[in-house]
């Protein structure tokens, strides 16, 4: 799994916050656009980009982008 | 004992769905008011469960996949003739309006829909239903009431209440009933997937009236009335169960 490909399609999932904005180190949960909604379509993405099963909880639980793309690569 | 209109005695229910939660509730609930029950699930090892649970001289399982339309004809083939049978096999799903693939749509209206339709046409077909037999399916309030990453599941219980609407006024003729439960949360197996975990849904569970969600056998006690003489004038209803939400 490549960091960088994770941020673009984890940046992907956002209509209003500018691609720019999201990085390795951005703390996801403090983005104006972040919100439940944004979490089920990441655990969606998830599933069909790398087939990975993540949950919900374990999203709250994360903190940077990077901090995803750790839980998801663990699976 | 004497008058007891919600007993089932004398009648032999099909209850789908059995190997856990609502389901299983059911089951169980349709044995001890003295109905001989047949369960069906996927999982034998956790019919053998629900039936460990149940009168056992009276009750037995038929285990099989109702969403493998080949097979069905078989199962329902091996099955007694039915005064009564609960639709409860379901399964949950939360996934945005956006990002559906074709694969989520279908295994949840497969399962939801295409199933008990398709069951329900064999079991007519192969002459299974027994006049005044009572029909019961397992909705949602959720085919009203708007949740996020619900969409395919809401629209698979609207779906079968409006066709459990159809199947009651053509099957009225011959005094069968069949009517729709609507739970509102009922805390199964079901609830605690695909992104919601259980910290969230108790933190929900306060927003109730009644301060709980529900348990398998409050949707139970209203299929056992249902299913009982003494609901013989009602049909076509679709009854919400919820704690108090809308």
């Amino acid at each position: 799994m490549d960091l960088n490909e994770f941020i673009k399609n984890f940046a992907e999932q956002f209509d209003d916050t500018d691609a720019s904005e999201i990085t390795a180190t951005t703390e996801f949960h403090e983005l104006d656009e972040w919100s439940s909604l944004t979490g089920m379509s990441v655990i969606a993405m998830a599933k069909t980009v790398y087939g990975k099963t993540i949950t919900g909880k374990e999203i709250r639980e994360c903190e940077t982008v990077e901090d995803l793309f750790n839980l998801v690569n663990s699976k | 004992m004497g008058f007891n209109p919600f007993s089932l005695e004398g009648k032999t229910i099909l209850v789908t769905g059995a190997s856990s939660g609502i389901g299983r509730g059911v089951a169980v609930a349709c044995s001890n008011m003295g109905a001989k029950v047949i369960i069906n699930g996927r999982n034998v090892s956790k019919l053998q469960e629900t039936l460990s649970l149940m009168d056992t001289e009276d009750c037995s399982m038929i285990p099989g996949d109702l969403t493998n339309t080949k097979s069905l004809d078989t199962l329902v083939a091996s099955l007694p003739n039915l005064d009564g049978i609960v639709h409860c096999a379901g399964i949950g799903q939360r996934i945005p309006c956006k990002d559906l693939q074709i694969e989520n749509v279908d295994c949840v209206m497969d399962v939801n829909f295409k199933a008990p339709v398709m069951l329900q046409a064999e079991l007519l077909r192969q002459k299974k239903i027994s006049k005044a037999a009572s029909i019961v399916f397992i909705a949602s309030i959720a085919s009203w009431s708007p949740s996020m990453g619900n969409a395919v599941y809401s629209a698979s219980k609207g779906a079968i209440v409006s066709y459990a609407n159809c199947l009651a006024l053509e099957l009225a003729p011959r005094k069968i009933r069949v009517n729709c439960i609507s739970p509102a949360m009922v805390w199964t197996d079901l609830i605690l997937r695909d992104g919601i975990d259980e910290e969230q849904l108790k933190e929900d569970e306060n927003k109730y009236p009644l301060k709980r969600y529900g348990k398998p056998e409050d949707i139970a006690n209203l299929a056992v009335y249902m299913l009982s003489d003494a609901s013989a004038w009602m049909t076509g209803s679709n009854v919400k169960l919820s704690g108090g939400v809308s």
